[in-house]
């Protein structure tokens, strides 16, 4: 299944395609590009590509080199919606299914149009199959939607179908609806970063996830109460001490460096996404009071004798009610925009870390070899001071066969390395872009929240006017 | 006619006033106000009253009221005093128990200086300062100390409008405890309300409220004026007051929800420092947006504040002062129909009829005056109300209209000066 790290036949290749070098954003952490140029053509090629034009090439193992540069070079033609969660079921076996609409030009797809129903578990099944086959050579997985069991719990036992929520006011419906969507928009994030990545968007189980019409085999091991997911948990509590204690010796300055910018950045946008949940929660609550107020209001105005000023204070409370589903709406721009974009940035940086995490394994394994060898190298010395040839002979091939591992050890180590730096520069890269487009597109629905106020309160002027 | 003056910009706490010296610090703040306040609507300009400074220290509050009169009672053209919130309320009290007055709705004491919220935010701010950067600590003390000043200013507003209503009343200004409240000019013999005080004034404002519920029981009303009146003061009285709990709130979050920027702006700022130059120039001006951002939804909620809630809230005042109009004409009305009964017997014996013809005959003229006037007062409540409503609703609908637009112009710029920023 997976293809070993250290095969790159085309390694030897040279490249005319002078276009991308000015795109060569990789010149700080890859020593050789090599591609084939006609397998690359140029960006708006590849809408003219059709079904059956699969480059011979691509039938290379799936971590060559020049995998990796053609896919990387431009954006993935692929757009994935995830909509109309709908609850299957009833009471504690009850689940949400998702549908999955995929829209793209992609030659290994075989329709360009295509939706599958899939549920949570489907989804948290195929992070785990990624994970599984990629994060040991070094890729960044992206995070799949955390696991509530509270959540999900709610869910299962409420009557009433979870669909959107007609009215914004905060009630349990509310609150609901609020979960399913998160979990919704997550899920599609999900998914469209994989359908981005160079490499795992032409995962077999990837492409089957998107266009299989059959259900998938269920995922149980990804239950958290399952005896995989103690088992899981078990693994976690291991690793975490193991990257406690294990301190590794660092040769590379970068990823030093790296890493603690890495600390830097998530520690700031915890703090950043705190303040963003704040302003977002205050916000609801203004929504509330606002409701309050123009209840208020509109007792007032049924008390009020003089008939235009009642009428005028019933149009204050309408006005309230409206300004109340706006203080709502932009609460939940707050919300979906900006702190969900911070929380999915959180879990890219926890693989960011899982995928350092990898790296200090293999070296682990690398030191360990290295050490084996060693000893095999001190026995084979003592069995020929203490003459006993058969010992040496023996240790003699016990070398050669450690010699073997710590060289392969050192390859995989550096190429996770290798792999991982190219990783962590397309993640800069498109992190810095994203944020941008986030805060535009924030401060952009920002922006019409006022010119809906001004809206409302520009129809309440006459009426104010006409009190006589 | 009385005139309103509640509602011009010159008792726009948030207009520019200079500030003398704010020491914020130590909560002393003085306040200066240059002109004496031009629209008490009257012929002449025999009396003029303005707070033209104040004065906080500590727990007290000290105005210094500022008189300017032509009229022949007062021993000069121009003068000054200090006085402090419990002689308002010693003056309020003097024309509550005039009998004289008793058709007439009394100006609403104004209400006490209340800064323990301001203080005590300030003080959970000190408390919390760890846990801030320096710049979130700085905005935050600069907004609590704004809002401190807000509401020292609208209390000095407060105090003066009290005053100024009761200078341009035609009936009020002529009585002896405000020529002595005005020219006095040591401390008035009201003390600082003691326990024994507060309690009085409970037992006072309680026994107000049983003799409502009472005489509106056993004393039946000739007139259904009255009957329509009294019923619509006590609704709309207890709406007004619901209404303006619920304004308040909603102010005091949607100052919460301005303040929460500051942590927003202040964490984006961060952020830029860790980047390249072109996405930090993005970043720092990012946070400037949140920043300007914040100021106007400080504005939003404070004009809420000003306009909606605080006309609320001197209506709600005056809605009780009217109540107390009724339950003292129905006061007198029991007093009526005594002295009738009272006739009645001495008719019957055939004893004192000459005086309790007399007596009759007073309590009978005090009842037709009182009513009249208060039919008056109760009718001029209604326009009064309705037109400062109206103006409120419409200076709070243009102050919002101009804000949003601010906003949406703050958003538009920025965002277009962000997509240059490469």
């Amino acid at each position: 299944m997976s293809a070993g790290p250290d095969t790159p036949p085309f390694s030897t290749v040279d490249i005319n395609n002078d276009s991308r070098d000015d795109e060569d954003i990789f010149a700080s952490a890859v020593q050789e590009v090599s591609l084939d140029p006609e397998v690359n053509g140029a960006r708006e090629g590849l809408e003219k590509v059709s079904i059956d034009d699969t480059p011979a090439s691509i039938s290379t193992s799936l971590n060559s080199p020049v995998m990796e540069e053609i896919a990387t070079e431009r954006s993935n033609n692929i757009i994935i919606t995830v909509t109309e969660p709908q609850k299957i079921g009833e009471g504690m076996s009850s689940y949400v299914a998702y549908r999955v609409f995929t829209k793209t030009n992609m030659p290994i797809f075989s329709k360009h149009e295509f939706a599958v129903l899939r549920r949570f578990s489907d989804f948290l099944g195929l992070h785990e199959k990624l994970t599984e086959k990629y994060l040991r050579s070094g890729r960044i997985i992206p995070p799949a939607p955390e696991k509530s069991i509270v959540g999900t719990t709610k869910l299962k036992m409420t009557s009433t179908p979870s669909t959107e929520n007609v009215n914004g006011s905060v009630s349990s419906a509310g609150v609901q609806s609020q979960f399913v969507e998160r979990r919704r928009a997550a899920l599609e994030r999900f998914l469209n970063r994989v359908a981005q990545h160079p490499v795992l968007s032409i995962d077999p189980d990837f492409r089957e996830f998107l266009e299989s019409g059959m259900d998938l085999p269920k995922a149980t091991s990804t239950s958290a109460l399952s005896g995989a997911g103690m088992l899981r948990l078990f693994n976690k509590v291991g690793e975490t001490v193991n990257k406690i204690t294990y301190r590794m010796d660092e040769a590379d300055p970068w990823f030093e460096e790296r890493a603690l910018r890495v600390e830097t950045l998530e520690a700031c946008l915890r703090r950043l996404g705190g303040a963003c949940e704040a302003l977002a929660g205050e916000r609801r609550e203004l929504a509330v009071r606002t409701h309050d107020a123009a209840r208020a209001h509109a007792s007032l105005s049924g008390a009020d004798p003089h008939a235009p000023l009642s009428r005028a204070l019933s149009h204050v409370a309408d006005l309230h009610e409206k300004i109340e589903n706006l203080r709502l709406e932009q609460s939940n721009t707050d919300f979906f925009i900006l702190s969900e974009h911070i929380k999915d940035y959180l879990g890219l940086i926890g693989s960011i870390k899982d995928v350092f995490h990898e790296r200090v394994k293999v070296f682990q394994n690398w030191q360990h070899a290295q050490m084996q060898l060693t000893k095999r190298r001190e026995n084979k010395a003592k069995a020929e001071l203490s003459n006993r040839p058969d010992k040496a002979e023996q240790a003699a091939n016990e070398i050669v066969e450690w010699e073997t591992k710590v060289e392969r050890n050192q390859q995989e180590f550096d190429s996770i390395s290798r792999v991982i730096k190219k990783e962590i520069e397309r993640w800069e890269e498109i992190r810095v872009d994203e944020l941008r487009a986030t805060l535009l597109h924030y401060l952009e629905e920002h922006m019409k929240h006022q010119a809906q106020a001004i809206r409302y309160w520009d129809a309440f002027l006459p009426e104010a006017r006409a009190i006589k | 006619m009385m005139q309103d003056c509640v509602e011009d910009s010159s008792q726009d706490p948030l207009s520019t006033v200079p500030v003398a010296d704010p020491a914020p610090a130590t909560m002393d703040t003085k306040v200066e106000k240059k002109k004496p306040n031009e629209n008490v609507s009257l012929a002449d300009n025999s009396l003029l009253v303005d707070i033209s400074d104040a004065l906080s220290e500590k727990e007290k509050v000290k105005f210094t009221v500022h008189t300017k009169t032509t009229l022949p009672e007062f021993q000069k053209s121009e003068f000054i005093v200090v006085r402090q919130h419990e002689e308002f309320v010693w003056l309020h009290d003097r024309y509550e128990e005039n009998e004289e007055y008793a058709g007439y709705i009394i100006p609403p004491a104004p209400p006490r200086p209340d800064f323990d919220a301001s203080r005590e935010k300030l003080q959970r701010l000190g408390e919390g300062e760890g846990a801030l950067t320096r710049e979130e600590f700085l905005k935050m003390k600069e907004e609590l100390e704004d809002e401190y000043l807000a509401t020292f200013k609208k209390t000095v507003a407060m105090h003066e409008v009290f005053l100024q209503r009761l200078a341009a009343h035609p009936v009020f200004r002529r009585d002896s405890h405000l020529r002595v409240f005005l020219e006095y000019e040591q401390d008035l013999c009201a003390k600082p309300r003691g326990k024994m005080d507060l309690i009085g004034g409970l037992v006072r404002s309680m026994t107000t409220t049983t003799d409502e519920i009472y005489l509106g029981a056993t004393v039946r009303d000739v007139n259904d004026f009255f009957e329509q009146e009294t019923s619509f003061l006590q609704e709309y009285y207890s709406h007004l007051k619901e209404a303006v709990a619920k304004v308040d709130r909603m102010t005091s979050k949607h100052k919460e929800v301005a303040d929460a920027h500051i942590k927003l702006s202040s964490c984006i700022t961060q952020l830029a420092t860790r980047e390249q130059p072109p996405m930090e120039r993005f970043l720092t001006k990012a946070s400037e947006t949140f920043d300007k951002c914040r100021k106007i939804e400080g504005r939003m909620a404070s004009d809420q504040d000003l306009k909606l809630a605080d006309t609320l809230r001197y209506y709600m005042r005056d809605a009780h002062a009217a109540k107390a109009v009724l339950v003292r004409r129905l006061r007198c009305l029991a007093a009526y129909e005594a002295a009738n009964r009272n006739l009645e017997k001495a008719r019957a014996k055939n004893k004192d009829v000459h005086a309790a013809e007399q007596g009759q005959a007073e309590a009978c003229a005090k009842f037709e005056q009182l009513s009249a006037r208060a039919r008056e007062e109760l009718i001029d409540f209604r326009t009064r109300r309705v037109a400062a409503f109206r103006k409120s609703l419409i200076e709070l609908a243009e102050l919002e209209i101009k804000h949003a637009r601010s906003q949406q112009e703050l958003f538009r710029k920025s965002l277009q000066v962000l997509r240059e920023c490469q």
